[in-house]
């Protein structure tokens, strides 16, 4: 439009910029932290300038580990960050895609109450029932693993509405020449149906590998020993009780590997991400 | 063809398979899944609530809503409601408010949106836990850069003492996490309203505070309320890993979520009951909320 | 009520692409003038260049003697038609017409005399207190006009209104356009694609393509003097037969034979034994194809001369190369692989120059 255009464009780049230093200062913050000493910080002297110790802090985090109260590498938790978000995003996707097949493309009795039992899912997050969840992942003797540490996770029903809502959209005619070719109900889900899940299946796996990995309270309930941490439990334990032992640029270094997957995919492949969120959120 | 709607007023596919046992076997590892790992806990939960565990643990006894009562009784029970509500307030109104600012600036043709976009959008990408370090660092009473700077304003900052400055750390950590989330769903909804409609409102005579007050607000509005209930949810559960974090519930339990009581007090154990009675009391106010967004929310969605 | 003038107006957007290339138009005032060309011709642009919801790049826009190429939309005291009616969706029918004044700061009995008036001409009375969604096309589209008439503008602007109806309904609401026009007495200026539309509504006509004006005029006077091959194939339907002369034995005497390419239209070539009058052309054809539709008969016929010299391309409504479509009324006609010949008369040929720019007579 014409009107103001200049004034109301400058007021919006001083508000955006100002948005982003909000957002991006205390992730700034953290880089600049890690790369410069433990003293210089305890001293509370650091400057806001990246200092020259990122070769020396980083090393030290992956593979030695901080002098807190866990002693184990950062490579570690990252590996099993890494390996309890992908059973979980792979895990879900995989049992909802079969899940919302049946409810869609079948007709069979207790359709209906296996949907609304698996939909109810959705209203309860983890965080209600963890004591419970604990007890039973400890009788099945999963404390401390990747299984004990996904498999509670999968338990929602996000993904199946989605592949449901999907499913729904996708044209009767494509099931009805497929079958005029022939094919069965595992051929016309391989052949035709996932290959057409494509995108819903790349969105979603975005938000649930994110989810996964940025898990908090569920790890740190099930995993006692060292080298089970993930990345979000350890580096909650390396903050000491008192100011003096933290070894902040090692804690701050962490952070900001803890950050690097998810922020990578979320830029990388924002419009899958975006897209996974709104969908997941409907 | 459109989908038909079967007995119980559910859509389904015309055209479907016949299989027997097909079917079954497909949802089975879901069933298994979400029998094992929620419906049992749940209901554990809701057993051992009404049941009272004796001192040595020995024997277990009915005891009706008795372990509720207690629960519900106990003063700081009350007032740990009261704050969680109180906080999910305070984060969902900043957090909206300020998401919404940089949604409608975003929104407009300018040169650089799509980068101020993906620079707004990273934060959801950064865990609870993580946003607690790092705010827990910028605020450090002792080598915080932030801390400095507030203390050369004359301003007394000591969140380790006082309750009330750890609540606003808290609620100031929450909301800047969130931020981006409520900016990615403002955009969108911002760009759902056609263009053509804001122009014949400037052709109308409507200056662009005007335009945002009559038009694209009350538009907005169902994204609003969603965003309303999704924000207040986030507050009761997704703010563990940044009280844990920075405060671990203190000074003197003035960050103490539900969410939090219910992880501290098992952890102390013994009170399998009461810590049971709690989940349940928290399960009820979530599928309040949520029949709640069901309701009112989806109702005003379409124009 | 005002005149609008457009001198030298030009728009180029980022990146040097110039949608607009320098155009002159004058609507006096209480006239209806359409803007018509294919879709990307600017049509639209140049008429948000008006409403102000495009920046002009260089050259002035005049409403009312007034130069508004630094006034807003809301100060140029003009009403806007959209091709999707832009109703506001949170507001009743009433709230919708009554919103431009209220902004105004009129007194509510005024407004609510207004918009009551412009609901008793649109006759959507009944409809007041209902929202955008509980309406038709059809009634929704007569809300968007309500909307502009009770603001009394001086100038109103219509973006395809008419694009989003059925047919049947499209046909209609062009006779209510044009009787409302005319019954208000306002300046319009109306965009469509559709020539027909352009023909029956307009009083200055405006024929665009790829940013430029390839003709203005009065409809009937366009239709029979198009001044390029564009405005020859654009205007009237079934599309003017265009052929290029070089090479083909096509003969025209004296002056006429300085032209590159001749246009006869469908309907002025007649089914003929005799040769042609002097100064006017027969064409020798083989019958391809018929197409009855009751009132007249379509005939499609190739040149049986040599020579696969293509036809001319102006995009409209394009001919296969060497084809010649014949109109023939009623419903007898030559069959398939019949040899006919058709006439025309020298007063129905159109002479253009060779790049199609230019009328030649």
């Amino acid at each position: 439009m014409v009107e103001r255009r200049r004034f109301g464009n400058i007021f919006a780049h001083v508000v955006l910029c100002i948005g982003v230093l909000i957002v991006a200062f205390p992730i700034y913050l953290a880089f600049v932290a890690s790369t410069q000493d433990t003293a210089t910080i305890a001293n509370g002297q650091m400057s806001l300038l990246p200092g020259g110790h990122f070769l020396e802090t980083y090393y030290k985090t992956l593979f030695i580990g901080s002098s807190g109260t866990t002693r184990e590498p950062v490579s570690v938790m990252l590996f099993n960050s890494f390996v309890m978000a992908m059973m979980i995003a792979v895990g879900k996707i995989a049992i909802s895609i079969i899940s919302a097949y049946a409810i869609v493309y079948f007709r069979f009795p207790f359709r209906m109450s296996i949907f609304w039992l698996i939909f109810i899912t959705l209203m309860l997050p983890v965080e209600v029932r963890i004591y419970p969840t604990y007890k039973i992942v400890a009788d099945l003797h999963l404390l401390d693993s990747y299984a004990g540490l996904s498999l509670p996770l999968i338990a929602s029903a996000t993904a199946t509405l989605l592949f449901r809502q999907f499913f729904m959209t996708v044209p009767d005619e494509l099931l009805e020449a497929s079958r005029i070719d022939g094919a069965g109900p595992f051929r016309f889900f391989w052949d035709t149906l996932l290959p057409l899940s494509r995108t819903n299946m790349a969105a979603l796996f975005v938000i649930l590998f994110i989810l996964g990995w940025n898990q908090y309270l569920w790890p740190l309930l099930i995993t006692t020993r060292d080298d089970m941490q993930t990345v979000q439990t350890g580096i909650r334990k390396m903050i000491a009780s008192s100011d003096a032992l933290t070894e902040w640029p090692v804690v701050m270094a962490t952070a900001i590997l803890a950050m690097l997957p998810p922020v990578f995919i979320v830029v990388a492949m924002q419009k899958l991400f975006v897209r996974g969120l709104v969908e997941t959120e409907k | 063809m459109a989908p038909a709607h079967d007995g119980r007023g559910v859509m389904q596919k015309q055209t479907v398979f016949q299989s027997r046992l097909l079917p079954y076997a497909l949802v089975a590892p879901q069933l298994a899944i979400v029998l094992i790992f929620f419906y049992w806990p749940a209901a554990q939960a809701v057993i051992q609530s009404f049941l009272l565990q004796d001192a040595f643990g020995l024997s277990t006894s009915f005891v009706w809503f008795d372990n509720y009562k207690d629960v519900l009784g106990a003063s700081d029970y009350f007032n740990t409601i009261v704050r969680t509500f109180v906080f999910s307030f305070l984060i969902a109104i900043s957090s909206l408010s300020l998401a919404l600012l940089l949604a409608v600036m975003a929104d407009k043709p300018l040169r650089g949106s799509a980068l101020y976009r993906t620079f707004l959008i990273w934060p959801y990408a950064v865990a609870p836990p993580v946003v607690g370090v790092l705010w827990v660092f910028m605020l450090n009473p002792s080598l915080g850069v932030l801390a400095h700077g507030l203390r050369a304003m004359g301003f007394d900052w000591n969140p380790l003492l006082d309750g009330n400055q750890a609540a606003s750390l808290i609620i100031l950590a929450a909301a800047w996490k969130q931020i981006s989330y409520n900016f990615l769903f403002f955009l969108a909804g911002l760009q759902a309203i056609p263009s053509s409609v804001i122009e014949a409102a400037a052709i109308d005579g409507a200056r662009p505070a005007r335009r945002f007050w009559t038009i694209v607000f009350p538009l907005l509005s169902p994204t609003i309320f969603f965003l309303i209930v999704i924000n207040i949810v986030y507050a009761f559960f997704d703010t563990f890993g940044i009280i844990d974090t920075i405060t671990r519930g203190g000074p003197a339990n003035s960050t103490v979520t539900l969410v939090y009581k219910v992880y501290e007090d098992g952890l102390l154990g013994g009170n399998l009951g009461g810590s049971a009675a709690q989940s349940v009391i928290l399960m009820g106010i979530v599928i309040a909320l949520t029949a709640i967004q069901f309701r009112f929310v989806e109702r005003k969605v379409n124009y | 009520m005002a005149n609008v003038v457009l001198r030298n107006v030009r728009k180029t957007y980022a990146g040097n692409v110039e949608a607009i290339k320098g155009v002159d138009l004058e609507v006096g005032d209480g006239q209806f003038c359409v803007l018509v060309g294919p879709s990307g011709c600017g049509k639209s642009t140049l008429l948000r260049m008006v409403a102000g919801l495009e920046t002009i790049t260089s050259g002035e826009i005049d409403i009312g003697g007034r130069v508004v190429n630094d006034v807003e939309p809301a100060e140029r005291d003009i009403a806007m038609v959209f091709q999707n009616y832009a109703l506001y969706p949170h507001m009743s029918v009433y709230n919708n017409m009554a919103y431009g004044l209220r902004n105004r700061g009129m007194a509510k009995p005024e407004i609510d005399t207004r918009v009551r008036e412009a609901a008793q001409i649109l006759e959507i009375v009944p409809m007041l207190e209902r929202k955008p969604r509980q309406l038709s096309g059809g009634q929704r589209q007569r809300v968007a006009m309500g909307r502009a008439i009770v603001r009394q503008p001086k100038v109103f602007l219509f973006d395809e209104p008419l694009s989003n109806l059925d047919a049947k309904l499209r046909i209609a609401m062009r006779v209510e356009i044009r009787k409302l026009q005319r019954r208000l007495n306002t300046t319009s200026i109306y965009v469509t694609h559709d020539q027909l539309e352009a023909m029956t509504l307009a009083d200055i006509l405006v024929v665009m393509n790829g940013g430029v004006v390839e003709q203005i005029g009065n409809p009937l006077e366009i239709y029979q003097k198009p001044a390029t091959t564009f405005v020859a194939s654009f205007i009237g339907a079934p599309p003017m037969n265009l052929i290029p002369l070089q090479g083909t034995d096509i003969g025209l005497a004296g002056k006429d034979s300085a032209a590159g390419i001749l246009g006869i239209r469908p309907e002025d070539l007649v089914l003929s034994d005799q040769p042609a009058g002097s100064g006017g052309v027969a064409l020798d054809l083989t019958v391809e194809a018929i197409e009855q539709v009751g009132a007249e008969t379509y005939v499609y016929g190739v040149r049986s001369q040599r020579g696969d010299t293509p036809t001319v391309s102006a995009r409209p409504g394009e001919l296969p190369p060497g084809e010649i479509l014949v109109r023939v009324p009623g419903q007898i006609g030559p069959g398939i692989g019949e040899r006919i010949q058709v006439v025309a008369t020298h007063d129905k040929l159109h002479l253009f120059s060779a790049d199609g720019r230019k009328r030649v007579d």
